[in-house]
């Protein structure tokens, strides 16, 4: 076996290695894009008493967006959510996240509350649904009720700029 | 009146609840299968061994399905359609994983095809001298 044999077998290793390095090992694909949202019936985090339930979108392009009051990075999604909420291009609905109401409703009040409204998962049963692992997660749900883009983790200022926006775009278009 | 009735039922659901919180076998079976799924939340563990919030949570939801007559296939297909092949410590032979399943085995094939080459060229015996180089030799030797 010649020297540049052993030479570029070592160098495709080192790449295809390195390759997997700046991989990163949280973004699972999600098996629940192109499948209709699960359903859901939840009560609202403002007013327990009301229910809300996914099957009411039909027919409108949505954002579901999980969150919780205990969650450090939906605090520093919450500018981005902020800012898609008021682009005014589609409904954000928040999912409150194995949290406590009390705390919920006084992150909102101190943050401020970009969502339409809030439904309220206390006990992570609609989360294990909708496969949430990595609080926050945003989903975006086409007319027939089906998920086409799901984010686990922080939504950023450029994905939302350039990956969920113009998404909400075509999908609002499409009849 | 009501109120005794009530709690007379209540008595008597008493051992299937504890019956159904005190099964060895279903125990048994929900740690098995606790074993076999990846926690999403630390990856390198599994559900059994993790005490990640959602980790507890899914271990109840395998509990529950398993309590409820769910066969392990069950409550693995419940797990793939949520999170993906991920959630497997055994991913399913199919072709997007072909590379992962097959990829040893030909990087072992590739191995002792070098490997028996080398030895053959080595074992084979030194072609015999030319006239030539007889006469070189010798000439180098003096």
């Amino acid at each position: 076996m010649s020297k540049a044999w052993v030479v570029g077998a070592f160098a495709a290793l080192v790449l295809l290695l390195g390759v997997g390095l700046t991989l990163n090992p949280r973004e699972v694909p999600s098996p629940l894009i192109g499948k209709p949202a699960p359903a859901f019936g939840l009560p609202l985090l403002h007013a327990p008493d009301k229910t809300f339930a996914q099957k009411e979108m039909l027919g409108k392009v949505w954002v579901l967006n999980v969150w919780a009051s205990w969650c450090p990075p939906c605090l520093e999604e919450h500018p981005v959510i902020t800012a898609l909420a008021n682009s005014k291009l589609v409904p954000v609905v928040g999912l409150n996240y194995k949290d406590a109401r009390d705390d919920a409703l006084s992150w909102l009040r101190r943050n401020g509350d970009p969502f339409a409204f809030s439904v309220f998962d206390a006990n992570g049963r609609i989360g294990i649904d909708y496969g949430v692992y990595g609080v926050p997660e945003t989903y975006v749900i086409d007319r027939h009720g089906v998920i086409r883009y799901k984010r686990i983790g922080p939504l950023t200022p450029e994905i939302s700029r350039d990956k969920v926006q113009p998404l909400l775009k075509d999908l609002s278009r499409e009849s | 009146m009501r109120a005794s009735r009530l709690l007379l039922v209540l008595l008597c659901l008493l051992p299937l609840v504890l019956r159904a919180a005190a099964d060895p076998e279903l125990d048994k079976r929900a740690a098995n299968l606790a074993h076999e799924l990846r926690c999403l939340v630390c990856q390198n563990q599994s559900l059994a061994e993790s005490n990640a919030p959602l980790a507890v949570d899914l271990r109840n939801q395998i509990r529950e399905q398993l309590a409820g007559g769910a066969s392990e296939q069950q409550v693995i297909d419940f797990m793939v359609a949520r999170y993906g092949d991920f959630v497997l410590y055994r991913p399913p032979f199919k072709a997007t994983t072909i590379a992962l399943w097959a990829g040893p085995f030909l990087l072992l094939a590739l191995g002792i095809v070098i490997l028996v080459r080398r030895i053959a060229r080595r074992r084979a015996p030194e072609p015999p001298l030319s006239d030539a180089e007889r006469a070189r030799a010798a000439q180098l030797l003096e």
